[in-house]
């Protein structure tokens, strides 16, 4: 297969923006969350920035994203502006499901993400799904599941692996495996710990990659893509990444020492992807002007949300039917 | 008007919506080549291709799955299960993702998609293949839950089932599939949440569905010829259940027994037992009680079964005794 081309400059700085905002947004989420404006489960995507912005590079508008309950991330970097995340997470009218998913839910018609989801491994049969759906139709779309090294153990991951390799479905299957599954480590939890090796059992194509720079998970995610595109059947990956926080919010992450969490932070994205402008001759005010930019559009989501109405209590069971055949 | 088995006739609302709708195609364990475990299925595959009638391996929790993701991309699953009991394992997808697809996205992505099988006991299937599990699906709201008692009714209530746009579970009886019945040869839709009076009676309001309809209408014979008049309601989808016809009939009436297959406890049976009161108690003459399955485990053996399930005799004694209070 060719290599995809390498992203320029221009590229570069547009990259490094959409991780400074998926980054900001969440840690902005973390302070409201800390003033009880946000509630529930909230799953911080911080150190990870790097898959999101890369795969959706990687792929067309309008192939279908699915992934877990850390979605945040995903979200941003499909598409979905930051003030439908941060109302979504508020709880508010103005979110990206209208309030009704919340933080694990982020479902955008628009932009194709069918969603997270918070049943560990329960979702990734639905990717396998769609690309079932564009194989009917005869459509050259893909679907690029994310799920996580936890859900590496669970039936439904398994079946879907076995159902999109015998219809060779044009679906890729991305395990963002930052090591923990929340408090158990990798090692603890699976006896192989690449779990793109989860694929030889059904003969998938599968390969592991380091996905902390976003232009080698482009690069690898488009790769996998033209298979996957071209009918030769589905794609397994294992992208090591790493989190910077705890599982959720009530997780201070005291399986892991400090000294790990410093190593992670050497490599991080968007670290990595400043040296490449850098490099690239792009200056350091530049870099700073991005940075500043993503603090200004995250900022403003909070205001935004903070602002929104709450959804309507005589709304409440408008979306539980579809209404008419 | 002509005579079909039940078999024939889900296999004509099946055969009638795919030549309508290209959309709509049929996935499940041995549906295509081996033409069906029932053989509902017979000569869909010759007619249809192995395209729209797909072999599954046996992998519910996966096929499932890929059922919802494929239906939220916009094509219109027919998910046959070889019988409910095996949907157990499957049940995360229907519940967790089928049932709150569109309430989690708020309505940007819905989820048309059939699952349809055999439920309730056929004979000595013992414990594992014998149950009757309406009340385990009919308890999440954002599904639809039918189970059908004529083959009139199959065709006509699994057509709206297939154009219906939530997801539906479809609940059919092994020892129904060969029971014949006049069918119109005409297309016709029966629409989802409305009761049929399967016979008129002014004593007491036999409550029932699927297979029991068969049960109540022999009871009822055996009631006549001793000077008891019996309705028979059949209620032929669960949800939405048909709730004004069911309170006019209880309330000119007054006695209610309701029978169903399934165990009693947090049965469908309590459910009508709680609304029926709560809605008509003063234009009752009598408690509302139920005839259902012995709340203990379906053995094998030929004597034991007959004393679990709820047949004629049960019926008829209970509606004795009511009328004698």
């Amino acid at each position: 297969m060719e290599s995809p081309p390498v992203p320029g400059p221009d590229t570069l700085q547009r990259w490094l923006l959409d991780m400074a905002v998926i980054r900001r947004v969440e840690e902005l989420a973390q302070g409201a969350y800390q003033q009880r404006k946000i509630r529930g489960f909230l799953h911080l995507y911080i150190g990870q920035e790097a898959v999101a912005v890369g795969s959706h590079a990687a792929l067309r508008k309008d192939d279908v994203v699915v992934t877990a309950y850390r979605d945040h991330g995903i979200a941003l970097a499909r598409g979905v502006s930051a003030r439908a995340v941060m109302a979504e997470l508020y709880g508010r009218s103005t979110g990206v499901c209208k309030g009704l998913g919340g933080s694990m839910h982020m479902a955008s018609a628009e932009h194709h993400i069918y969603g997270g989801y918070g049943i560990v491994g329960g979702h990734v049969p639905l990717g396998a799904g769609a690309a079932l759906a564009f194989q009917y139709r005869g459509e050259s779309r893909i679907s690029l599941t994310f799920f996580g090294d936890g859900a590496s153990n669970q039936g439904a991951f398994f079946e879907a692996l076995a159902l999109a390799q015998l219809w060779k479905l044009p679906a890729i299957f991305v395990c963002e495996n930052n090591r923990y599954a929340m408090g158990t480590s990798v090692e603890r939890s699976s006896y192989l710990t690449d779990m793109s090796r989860r694929g030889d059992g059904v003969g998938m194509v599968r390969w592991q990659f380091e996905a902390y720079d976003p232009v080698v998970v482009y690069e690898n995610i488009a790769k996998a893509a033209e298979h996957a595109r071209s009918g030769a059947g589905p794609v397994i990956l294992d992208a090591q990444c790493y989190r910077y926080r705890g599982h959720s919010m009530s997780d201070p992450g005291k399986y892991r020492s400090a000294e790990e969490v410093a190593e992670y932070r050497k490599r991080d994205p968007l670290l990595l992807t400043a040296d490449r402008l850098l490099a690239a001759g792009v200056s350091q005010e530049r870099i700073d002007a991005i940075l500043a930019e993503a603090d200004a559009i995250a900022t403003e989501s909070v205001s935004f949300a903070d602002a929104s109405p709450e959804p309507e209590a005589r709304e409440l069971y408008d979306h539980t039917y579809v209404e008419g055949t | 008007m002509s005579v079909l088995q039940m078999r024939e006739a889900l296999r004509r609302a099946m055969n009638e919506e795919m030549r309508r709708d290209e959309r709509v195609f049929l996935m499940g364990e041995e549906v295509a080549e081996y033409n069906g475990a029932y053989k509902v299925s017979e000569g869909m595959l010759k007619e249809f291709g192995a395209r729209r009638v797909i072999d599954t391996p046996i992998a519910e929790n996966g096929f499932f799955g890929l059922g919802v993701g494929a239906a939220m991309a916009g094509i219109r699953p027919i998910v046959e299960v070889m019988t409910w009991n095996f949907s157990l394992v499957a049940y995360d997808q229907v519940i967790n993702n089928a049932a709150k697809i569109v309430q989690m996205t708020a309505g940007q992505y819905r989820c048309p998609i059939v699952f349809r099988g055999p439920t309730g006991a056929a004979e000595n299937l013992g414990s594992q293949h014998s149950q009757s599990l309406e009340s385990i699906y009919a308890h999440f709201p954002g599904l639809k839950v039918v189970s059908v008692s004529t083959p009139r009714d199959a065709v006509g209530l699994l057509k709206a089932s297939i154009r219906d746009d939530n997801p539906v579970v479809f609940m059919e009886s092994e020892l129904m599939y060969g029971l014949k019945g006049e069918v119109p040869d005409e297309e016709f839709i029966i629409p989802l949440g409305v009761a049929d009076l399967k016979r008129a009676g002014d004593d007491v309001l036999l409550v029932t569905w699927n297979k029991s309809v068969q049960t109540c209408l022999a009871a009822a014979e055996t009631l006549a010829a001793e000077g008891i008049s019996a309705a028979v309601l059949d209620l032929r989808t669960i949800r939405p259940l048909d709730e004004e016809a069911l309170y006019q009939h209880a309330a000119r009436i007054g006695r209610v027994v309701v029978v169903q297959e399934g165990f009693p406890f947090a049965g469908v049976g309590a459910e009508i037992v709680a609304r029926v009161q709560e809605a008509v108690f003063d234009s009752l003459d009598a408690p509302v009680v139920r005839v259902t399955n012995r709340d203990v485990n379906q053995p094998y053996a030929t004597n034991l079964e007959k004393l679990v399930l709820p047949g004629p005799d049960r019926v008829v004694e209970t509606v004795r005794n009511l009328l004698r209070r």
